[in-house]
């Protein structure tokens, strides 16, 4: 019997890989366990291996071949006639197919090398008005360069969570810090997440600049009691004494079907409390531009990152490039309506505001940047253009960004409101597993179409 | 014994299992141990099913496999009496199909569908059932552990002759929570059995590179909890431990801690580069140490014959494949459940106390 080996797919979000390698050939007798072959995708490099015993019978995607869709049928697998209960010890021998298994690597050289760096002190220039040259790089290595960059220029600046040295980033934005900065100042933790947010607290009142990472906002709960009462509240508890220079950095908000403890938006529940900046970038360039500026604030800064964004390019200035927290973008213009949106949401509102123009509505999209402090004077003014808002995000409608949003636009232009404001959020439910409700709980462009047009049609006139 | 992530180190967790820890006192009576093989066999089937549907793209998410590790859970559960409540972390399918629970309803949960333990909505990592006293299935490192606390909590409070078997991972053991848990159950006196499973890694993190001090078994030491390390890849040696530790806590003598030194074969999860280990490293462990492959020599002595492990075999097989076929056919759980479960309703009782 021929089994069909396919292209596995490695990680939630990876929909294709590259082949970079079969280790087998076509004839070549195949055990359980042996590894057939290596494949890439934009984090890392796996090996696969059958979890059969057989003959390769045909190789049926060449080696180098790109962008090979999970699933692709790659190799033809023909049964030996070995069906011993040895055999049947580790393998199924009904079905055929491919497990990702370990890859041995020789580990990092890891040098200590802290060369110290001047600081030096650029103007904070808008990415958009260089004229200088760009690259396109991944949102991922944008932010691995700001990281890299601070930490040439400033030898306070260390970079501390789990998995962040060794393992190079458990989604790969530490890639090659331990490198080049050794393990002073890129160190791996325990899972101790309260521990290690309270040593950074510590550690930034003792004049260093420590970047936090955790392996996502959710596990920042468990921390969120010393991101609050120590890092947020102690500057004003000291009457101004006790400056707390920290970024606690991270992906938030939803992935793809990991499950209502790992899916949640936090960006609403640090806006909420005083004495923290809350960022969250879309492209590259701002993604690179505000967290350098997030290191050098003398402030302690949420930096909300997007698991699902990471893999995304866009050009990014070669410069030494600030972007200023608390300025949001206007990213499209337009004169029917306003929406906001900010991380993963602006592609969508983006979107969104094409199929718009299809229709005839012209909508000004504008990516927030910062959620703490609030740009509301870039969002009034363009509601004043506009005379409505459709605000968007992944998370909960209650006591959401958008529910800030909207106060703070009828405060200061309610007259100029033609229609109600609208928000698209994610769903006031735990995020669900299954695949078809999951899609039904995150916020699609068609929903912001449809809000869009509402606002529009039903007060138009 | 189990071999060590790492050979320089003589002292600390990743040493090796302390020769006297265990003695193989009783080797239980044929039966069971054809149960205990059939158990970790079925485990393991289950598991490489699961990674395949992961490959097809039919499981999503995070998918965290037990291969390895599956005398551990079967060894303490065989150990284990009716009315005993479990709780784990997000590597739970072990765990569930050694609570009794089928292996349909917790594939289909895998695959999101109608017919999962949690109706689509929870995944691989969040199963439960009431029934078979399976608490879950928690996502978040360490969480589990006050929960086990407070499970056992509830059955002195509610004068039951049962303990809460409360699984956590040798990562989760450098959680500020578990050590709060650890000295409200000694304080209290709860029927708390914590079982750490030592697979040497959590995630990337070798176990040495990640907690300080004496053996993982100790870190119950301050508290005046009993701890003992055990060859978890040994299903007769968890048992064996499992019954005195049982018994322990069973009696009304507070916690127990048992380490178990055990591998797990597969990446942390299925997206897992594992640059951290070799190669050999998982072959030498796997060759030499299989619990699977242990228990059928130990079968085989017993002159239990070929044909017999076969017809286990096969048994497991068809279970597996019933199951797939289930959560492959299972339909997506409706629309409308998007919003149910999230509040009970009122019932009589918060009424008449508004009153
Ligand atoms: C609070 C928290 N921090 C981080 C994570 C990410 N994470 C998931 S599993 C894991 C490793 C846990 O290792 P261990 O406790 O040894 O359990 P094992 O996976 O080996 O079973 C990490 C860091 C998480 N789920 N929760
Ligand atoms: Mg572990």
């Amino acid at each position: 019997m021929a089994t069909e080996i396919k292209m596995p797919a490695l990680s939630p979000t990876m929909e294709t890989g590259t082949l970079a390698k079969w280790l087998v050939a076509e004839g070549d007798q195949v055990r359980s366990g042996d590894v057939i072959a290596e494949i890439e995708t934009d984090k890392t490099t796996m090996e696969v291996e059958t979890i059969d015993d057989g003959v390769v019978g045909k190789l049926l995607v060449p080696a180098g071949a790109e962008n090979v869709p999970v699933n692709t049928v790659i190799a033809i697998l023909i049964d030996d006639a070995d069906d011993s209960i040895a055999g049947a010890s580790i393998t199924d021998d009904s079905i055929a197919d491919v497990a990702v298994v370990d890859k041995a690597a020789p580990e990092n050289a890891a040098p200590e090398s802290a060369a110290p760096a001047t600081v030096s002190a650029p103007a904070i220039t808008e990415a958009a008005e260089i004229g200088g040259a760009s690259t396109m790089l991944t949102v991922r290595e944008s932010l691995r360069d700001a990281m890299a960059e601070e930490m040439r220029r400033d030898e306070r600046v260390f970079v501390m969570g789990e998995e962040v040295a060794e393992y190079q980033g458990a989604y790969k934005v530490t890639q090659g810090l331990l490198d080049e900065f050794g393990s002073k100042r890129v160190i791996d933790t325990p899972i101790t997440e309260q521990g290690f947010a309270g040593l950074g607290v510590g550690a930034a009142f003792g004049e260093l600049r420590p970047v936090i990472e955790f392996m996502t906002f959710n596990f920042a709960m468990q921390a969120i009691d010393q991101i609050i009462n120590s890092a947020a509240k102690t500057l004003y508890m000291s009457g101004g004494q006790m400056g707390c220079p920290i970024v606690f950095r991270g992906p938030n908000g939803a992935a793809s079907r990991v499950g209502a403890q790992h899916s949640q938006c936090y960006a609403s529940w640090y806006a909420h409390c005083p004495g923290l900046k809350v960022v969250s970038p879309y492209s590259a360039a701002d993604a690179k531009g505000l967290l350098k500026s997030a290191i050098r604030d003398p402030n302690p800064v949420i930096f909300l990152e997007n698991e699902v964004m990471y893999g995304q390019s866009f050009d990014v200035p070669d410069d030494d490039v600030l972007v200023p927290i608390g300025k949001a973008k206007i990213l499209r213009e337009g004169t029917d309506v306003t929406i906001t949106a900010f991380s993963i949401m602006v592609g969508r509102a983006l979107q969104a505001a094409d199929a718009l123009a299809a229709q005839g509505i012209s909508a000004e999209v504008i990516d927030l940047r910062t959620i703490r402090p609030l740009d509301s004077e870039t969002i009034v003014a363009s509601v004043k253009k506009t005379s409505r808002l459709v605000t968007c995000e992944e998370g909960f409608p209650f006591a959401g960004v958008g529910a800030e949003i909207a106060i703070q636009v009828m405060e200061q232009a309610f007259d100029w409101l033609d229609a109600p404001i609208a928000r698209v959020t994610g769903k006031d439910v735990p995020m669900p597993y299954a695949e078809n409700l999951e899609k039904l709980a995150l916020p699609q462009v068609e929903d912001i179409v449809a809000t869009a047009q509402a606002v529009c049609d039903g007060f138009r006139g | 014994m189990v071999a060590k992530a790492d050979t320089k180190r003589k002292k600390g967790p990743g040493r090796p299992p302390k020769a006297a820890a265990v003695k193989i006192n009783n080797i239980p009576a044929t039966d069971d141990l054809l149960a205990m093989y059939k158990d970790m066999l079925l485990i393991r089937r289950f598991e490489e099913k699961a990674g395949q549907l992961y490959g097809m793209g039919q499981i999503g998410g995070f998918c965290h496999l037990y291969i390895g590790q599956e005398a551990v859970v079967v060894g303490l559960q065989s150990a284990s009496k009716p009315g005993d409540t479990v709780v784990t972390s997000y590597r739970d399918h072990g765990h569930m199909l050694a609570c009794g629970m089928a292996a349909d309803g917790v594939m289909a949960e895998l695959t999101g569908r109608a017919g999962g333990y949690s109706r689509g909505k929870g995944g691989s990592m969040h199963m439960f059932s009431r029934e078979k006293k399976f608490f879950g299935g928690h996502g978040i490192v360490g969480a589990q552990v006050p929960i086990g606390v407070g499970l056992a909590f509830s059955h002195k409070y509610k004068e039951e002759p049962n303990v809460c078997l409360t699984y956590l991972g040798d990562g989760a053991v450098n959680q500020g929570q578990v050590y709060e848990s650890f000295n409200m159950a000694a304080l209290w006196s709860l029927p708390c059995l914590f079982i750490i499973e030592n697979n040497q890694y959590g995630m990337g993190t070798a176990v040495t590179r990640a907690a300080a001090g004496r053996d993982l078994a100790d870190r119950g030491m301050a508290y005046g909890i009993p701890g003992k390390q055990v060859d978890g890849m040994d299903v007769l040696a968890v048992r064996n431990a499992a019954l005195e530790a049982l018994a322990h806590c069973r009696e009304g003598n507070g916690p127990y801690i048992l380490e178990m030194k055990t591998y797990r074969y597969r990446g942390h999860s299925m997206s897992d580069p594992a640059k951290y280990r070799t190669r050999e490293e998982v072959d030498a462990m796997r060759k030499q140490h299989d619990p699977i492959d242990q228990m059928r020599d130990l079968l085989k002595n017993q002159n239990i014959s070929d044909d017999q492990l076969k017809a286990i075999d096969s048994d497991v097989k068809v279970t597996v494949t019933k199951a797939t076929e289930f959560a492959q056919t299972s339909p997506e759980p409706d629309a409308s459940e998007l919003f149910t479960d999230i509040l009970l309703p009122d019932t009589g009782d918060s009424q008449s106390a508004k009153v």
